[in-house]
């Protein structure tokens, strides 16, 4: 029984586990940007003034919600690339990353966008009329009342999304990457068997990633709440 | 939907900014038809609406063999992971709100922690580490009792026991991540749902005389159920997708079916792709309906109990999540 709970071969990897782990990071870190930007253009088109970019907005934010990232990440890395030739770079590893990176974002944006309009909703209509009536303008408005409220109320959903985003790595990885973490315990489990001490080495690794970013975005969105 | 009213956003718009907007719908309306346009250009231009790839959907038999057989697997894989997850959820919700510490920080630890690991490295475990495991238990002092639970219970889900190594199928190691992930979220949508009812419901039961299981089994589960449903059937939403998951240890659901084996035959990668996409877009559209109608529902039925929406995410592992969140 003792061999159960042998970690010798955890400890003699873990450079190979510091290594996938990093490459998680760099595939979190980018998507993280990259999601923001995309989610915050799909939630402007959403409360925009304009029918169709409204339309727009809504009909893109479904399809994405509702597609399993599997199936987006594969059909990047097959249909988009293998066979449209959308490439990054001639180099596969480095095209794998960024089509990784790509789905990954597009998927994400989606839940992005949702929480930012979310937050843009629980601000109140009397501070934008009260705004309003004191003469602000548009771009005031929306500087000095509008979206300091709304980012505030905003932390908590958006620390959930990018603290999804971050476990989706996995998806994105094992379908068009193949270097990150949970590609890499795959491979370790093939090469020297699938034990539970490699497992909870992940497990430790994932742990370590996602549990400080909740407690982070836990505290940071309980201290800026808006006291209404 | 014409909004000439006020938003938080925009005031009504008077004459200039009604100019101003439809001046806007104009440009972004051409700017995307042209993006439209070059997509498609660019489809036909690499051959992607040639009539014999689009022609395998319109035969009863590819849709048999593949699409729709892809769908019955995605169910099943789906209905048999959303009973456990329930039930798993009920069991460690109910366990993390009770009195004793020695029931409440064992259930909080194996929620948090499952909680906070990624679906797919759950499936790698289930798949890959019992065939490695299982034969070092067979020896040991437990070997009996593995042979027995998985002879009497796992072989329900396709698993089975040869000389002491376990064979986990894909489809059980689906259903299994499937429970404890998703078990792990429900179990917060259960806390959080029993402690949005407002204290007073608690305490009038108590002074009524109620035990402690009459108190949470007449007054507050059905408070919080009631409370809690669009939130369950959103996350229910989710089961559904990750079961997609499956491609990847080659379970034989839709994206495997659709997005791998059909094309293989077919050569149509790209159709296939958009025929998955628009099977999971409408069985999600239709179960996240019945959320809407439930949310609706049950907002008539109790106009005291704030519903818990089935939008708002709940927080993720490790965020301090209070009932306040939930309200």
């Amino acid at each position: 029984m003792g061999q159960l709970f042998d970690f010798t071969e955890v400890f003699n990897n873990l450079d190979k586990i510091a290594i996938s782990f990093w490459a998680t990071i760099r595939l979190a870190a980018v998507t993280a940007v990259l999601s923001m930007i995309l989610g915050t253009v799909w939630a402007s088109f959403r409360v925009s003034p304009t029918p169709v970019l409204r339309g727009v907005g809504t009909f893109v934010v479904n399809l994405l919600r509702n597609t399993p990232l599997t199936l987006l990440a594969a059909f990047c890395i097959s249909a988009l690339s293998d066979i449209l030739k959308f490439h990054f770079s001639e180099t596969p590893s480095v095209n794998g990353y960024w089509w990784a990176v790509t789905a990954l974002s597009v998927y994400t944006s989606a839940f992005v966008a949702e929480a930012l309009r979310a937050g843009i909703n629980t601000v109140p209509l009397g501070q934008a009329e009260a705004a309003r009536s004191i003469g602000l303008t548009f771009t005031q408005s929306l500087r000095m009342i509008i979206l300091p409220q709304a980012f505030r109320s905003v932390i908590g959903p958006l620390g959930s999304v990018l603290i999804a985003m971050i476990k989706n790595t996995t998806i994105v990885g094992a379908v068009a990457y193949g270097v990150e973490a949970a590609s890499e315990m795959k491979a370790l489990f093939f090469d020297l068997g699938a034990t539970l001490p490699m497992f909870i080495g992940f497990a430790v690794g994932y742990l370590v990633l996602t549990l400080p970013a909740g407690f982070f975005f836990g505290w940071l969105s309980k201290r800026m709440a808006v006291a209404r | 939907m014409s909004r000439d009213e006020a938003t938080v956003l925009f005031d009504a718009p008077g004459p200039r900014a009604r100019r101003r907007n439809l001046t806007l719908t104009l440009v972004s309306a051409l700017v995307i038809l042209g993006l439209i346009a070059w997509i498609i250009y660019d489809l036909a231009d690499k051959g992607q609406f040639a009539g014999e790839l689009w022609k395998p959907f319109t035969q009863w038999d590819v849709w048999r063999t593949y699409f729709i057989q892809g769908t019955i697997n995605t169910l099943k894989a789906a209905a048999v992971g959303a009973v456990l997850a329930l039930l798993f959820g009920a069991v460690f919700g109910l366990a993390r709100l009770s009195d004793h510490w020695w029931i409440r920080v064992p259930a909080g630890a194996v929620v948090e922690f499952f909680r906070a690991m990624p679906l797919l490295i759950l499936i790698f475990l289930a798949f890959f580490v019992p065939a490695t495991v299982s034969p070092i238990i067979a020896d040991g002092p437990l070997g009996n009792f593995q042979r027995v639970m998985v002879e009497n219970v796992f072989s329900i889900f396709g698993v089975t026991i040869n000389n002491g190594t376990v064979t986990v199928p894909a489809f059980a190691a689906v259903v299994f991540g499937l429970t404890l992930y998703n078990g792990s979220v429900l179990a917060e949508v259960v806390r959080a749902g029993v402690q949005s009812i407002p204290r007073g419901q608690g305490e009038a039961a108590f002074a009524l005389g109620m035990r402690k299981n009459a108190v949470m089994r007449l007054v507050l589960l059905p408070q919080a159920v009631t409370a809690m449903l669009p939130a369950i059937v959103s996350q229910l939403v989710v089961l559904l997708k990750d079961t997609s998951l499956g491609y990847i240890i080659g379970y034989e659901d839709l994206t495997s079916y659709g997005f791998k084996i059909e094309p293989a035959n077919f050569h149509n990668l790209l159709q296939a792709a958009v025929v998955c996409a628009a099977i999971y877009i409408t069985i999600n559209l239709i179960v996240s309906r019945i959320a809407t109608w439930l949310e609706a529902r049950s907002r008539r039925s109790r106009k005291s109990i704030t519903t818990m929406s089935a939008g708002a995410s709940l927080p993720a592992a490790g965020m301090a999540s209070s009932g306040a969140d939930a309200a």
